[in-house]
């Protein structure tokens, strides 16, 4: 069984990493979504082409090459130390490692997310265009009042499921030595045999994987609530 | 915060002689053990995929809810942890595999629940017509479900087994965290010995775009092959 | 029908003679020539129907004066005033966005699919480009639309959302949203054809009750026969991209002299 203090550190320590890496990865991949996605339908073709590049390139790069470029082999490339970085946010100090899973995840994320807001905003019906065109809005309130709002209910769905996804993509740091939930638990696992009560292996990873499970449900309660409120009765039709 | 690169010259950051001595050993990696472990992962991920989903419209209550709950659980969680788990907990209940057997088994279990979900629908989507007239017809079980409601359902499903490959390609990798020395784990075996970090990142970035940009070609074929509509 | 609803909101002044002029219109889609140097006049309050087989090129019509498709050579005017061109240094040269903008305020045009704004409520649809783009005040938009619900019957949806309404309900109010803008000209896109048998007559009601109580200048693409005895001035029958015959109702409609118009009708009449 788990001390109290070995379950805090996965829990409370880990978790507070997890999640810090996750949000940061969150929203600079919302980010990049919405400029990439909506670059990726510009009438523009050089435009186009750039988005699609970004794209295919940070989805086919699997997230861990990505994190370990990002960590290793970057510091190289631009030639400074990782221990040398320190990044202020929000008022803490954080290490390059952190920086590194952030912008890893949030690469990766961004390519997802382009596709999800490009195929958003593209599967709103014509119709609504030209509707906004015979009632004379410009095309920024067309974009404003017609076609966003309902791109995003449309977007939601796999949105969610996208952060779902980074949120456990955020396991990956534990490899870069990140003190995540999972590298905590790793790390107890390892320091087994020098404890006097030594919890078994599979409480160990059990709770870690319970503790992922209640975020990731947690996740998704949150984008379900989020749709019900923004969808209310309008959302099915009546075009 | 970043120093300039001003004193490195360029031979400090890429030895193209390192690289190219790297590059076969990355190879090997890649075609020897991470896409073999890929490709056993999909295979079975593909069959216990459709065992999950038909268990899940088992008549007997507590095993539609035990599947239904164990697949979601898989889902919910990372791919890492389930193979530390694998790793690490099974040998303490008898069951030894080596890295590369426990990466499979993980690949394929990890991506058996998504696959599970991908036939529920695809099933589901069935028109209800096809079931009622099974039963009219008074079609065994057997019957009903090899000739009429799989190969309904079947290729519906085919353009998401396709996306999951693609993926499964790409997780391959995490089978460094246990030790399996396939591509990633050879450039970091590389790397940490004669700290080319760079080399070995980027030969094995490249390789993964080379390998994974064309399955992902071939999965966007399979989608209007298949003509798959997301609702 | 509320048909004390004011009338100021049909009532539109004409500088012109002319309200829709269109010369040599061509327009080409990939290898199809729908639309031949087509010329056409619309007087100012002139209800014109216009029937013919698909890809005859007769929504076409409509879509271009809506500036929905460029047309690939002729010019369109509306009320005098050029649309895709404008006057700059004394010539007349193609107009930009801003130009096409300004003119395009005086069209407005109702769909076959409605084209509602879903996540909006009836009123909410109607009051949007008021307030937009005349720039109403939202309480002048409020009332405008109010009134123009009240007109189409709807008075008592006005915050109900499009998902709640039949398609006849709906494509009222895509004519109330339509009439708020007070456009010198209305286009009507097979407005019935997608409406279930029963709903189609309320919605000829509110196009009937526009075409007699206001100097509206109505352009309708429809198989509705009875509507175009009933209500249009003119009759045009169109094919193969060109005006086949027109005439009034009563002339086109009982005894046209085209072979094709002739069959036309029978199809559409026995359907």
């Amino acid at each position: 069984m788990l001390t109290w203090n070995q379950f805090s550190r996965i829990a409370l320590d880990g978790g507070a990493i997890t999640i810090s890496v996750f949000v940061g990865a969150a929203v600079l991949g919302t980010a990049l979504a919405l400029f990439f996605g909506i670059m990726g339908l510009s009438t523009s073709q050089l435009l186009r082409r750039i988005s699609r590049v970004y794209v295919e390139v940070t989805r086919g790069a699997s997230a861990i090459v990505l994190l370990f470029f990002v960590a290793f082999a970057v510091p190289r490339l631009l030639g400074f130390r990782t221990a040398d970085v320190t990044i202020t946010l929000f008022g803490n100090d954080v290490g390059y490692l952190f920086v590194a899973g952030v912008v890893a995840l949030g690469l990766n994320m961004g390519g997802y997310g382009a596709e999800v807001v490009r195929g958003g905003i593209q599967s709103i019906p014509r119709g609504q265009t030209e509707a906004s065109i015979s009632l004379s809005l410009t095309t920024g309130q067309r974009l404003r009042h017609v076609i966003l709002p309902q791109a995003v209910m449309t977007m939601l769905p796999p949105y969610g499921n996208l952060n779902i996804e980074v949120m456990k993509g955020t396991a990956l740091v534990s490899l870069i030595a990140l003190a995540d939930m999972t590298f905590l638990a790793s790390n107890l696992r390892n320091r087994r045999i020098l404890l006097d009560d030594p919890p078994e292996t599979v409480v160990i990873f059990g709770v870690t994987l319970i503790l992922y499970f209640i975020i990731s449900q947690a996740i998704a309660l949150f984008y379900r609530g989020l749709e019900r409120r923004l969808g209310g009765r309008w959302f099915g039709g009546g075009r | 915060m970043i120093p300039v690169l001003a004193q490195t010259g360029f031979e400090q950051i890429w030895d193209w002689e390192v690289a190219w001595d790297f590059l076969p050993i990355v190879a090997r990696g890649m075609f020897l053990v991470t896409l073999p472990a890929t490709f056993l992962g999909i295979t079975i991920a593909v069959i216990l995929g459709l065992f999950l989903s038909l268990l899940r419209r088992s008549p007997i209550r507590p095993i539609r809810w035990v599947t239904g709950f164990v697949v979601e659980f898989v889902r919910s969680t990372p791919l890492l942890v389930q193979l530390f788990f694998l790793f690490y907990v099974l040998p303490n209940f008898g069951v030894r595999m080596s890295a590369f057997t426990t990466l499979v088994v993980g690949l394929a279990v990890h991506y058996g629940a998504y696959t599970s979900e991908s036939y529920r629908a695809g099933i589901e989507s069935v028109a209800k017509g096809q079931w009622e007239a099974s039963v009219a017809l008074n079609l065994s079980t057997a019957t009903k479900w090899g000739r009429v409601i799989l190969p309904q359902a079947i290729p519906t499903v085919i353009p998401a087994l396709g996306n999951y490959l693609v993926a499964m390609v790409k997780d391959a990798p995490l089978g460094v965290s246990i030790g399996v020395i396939g591509v990633l784990g050879a450039a970091v075996a590389e790397a940490s010995q004669n700290f080319r970090f760079v080399e070995a990142y980027t030969l094995v970035g490249m390789l993964f775009l080379a390998v994974s940009i064309p399955l992902a070609i071939f999965a966007r074929y399979l989608e209007t092959r298949y003509g798959y509509e997301r609702t | 029908m509320d048909t004390n609803a004011p009338d100021d909101s049909l009532r539109v002044d004409a500088h012109s003679d002319v309200m829709v002029r269109m010369r040599r219109i061509n327009k080409i889609f990939g290898e199809n020539h729908v639309l031949r140097d087509l010329d056409l006049d619309v007087a100012p309050s002139e209800k014109v129907v216009i029937i013919g087989p698909s890809g005859s090129g007769k929504t076409t019509i409509l879509r271009v004066i809506m500036t929905l498709e460029r047309p690939n050579s002729g010019t369109v005017e509306i009320d005098g005033r050029h649309l895709y061109h404008e006057p700059r240094n004394g010539d007349v040269v193609e107009a930009g966005e801003k130009h096409i903008r300004e003119v395009r305020t005086d069209i407005s045009m109702v769909f076959q699919h409605f084209n509602l704004f879903p996540h909006m409520t009836a009123l909410e649809n109607v009051t949007l480009a008021p307030v937009k783009v005349l720039g109403l005040t939202r309480e002048e938009a409020h009332e405008r639309g109010t009134d123009l619900m009240k007109m189409v019957g709807l008075g008592d949806k006005a915050d109900h959302y499009p998902a709640e309404l039949s398609g006849g309900q709906k494509q009222r109010v895509a004519i109330a949203r339509s009439l708020a803008m007070r456009p010198k000209v209305m286009l009507f896109d097979e407005v019935t054809s997608a409406l279930d048998p029963e709903l189609v007559g309320e919605v000829l009601a509110v196009l009937k009750d526009i075409a007699s109580q206001g100097t509206m200048t109505m352009m309708l693409v429809t198989h509705e026969m009875g509507f175009a005895r009933e209500a249009a001035d003119r009759v045009l029958m169109f094919d193969h991209g060109q005006v086949l015959e027109e005439g009034t109702p009563e002339r086109l409609l009982r005894d046209p002299e085209h072979e094709r118009t002739r069959s036309f009708l029978r199809a559409v009449l026995e359907h």
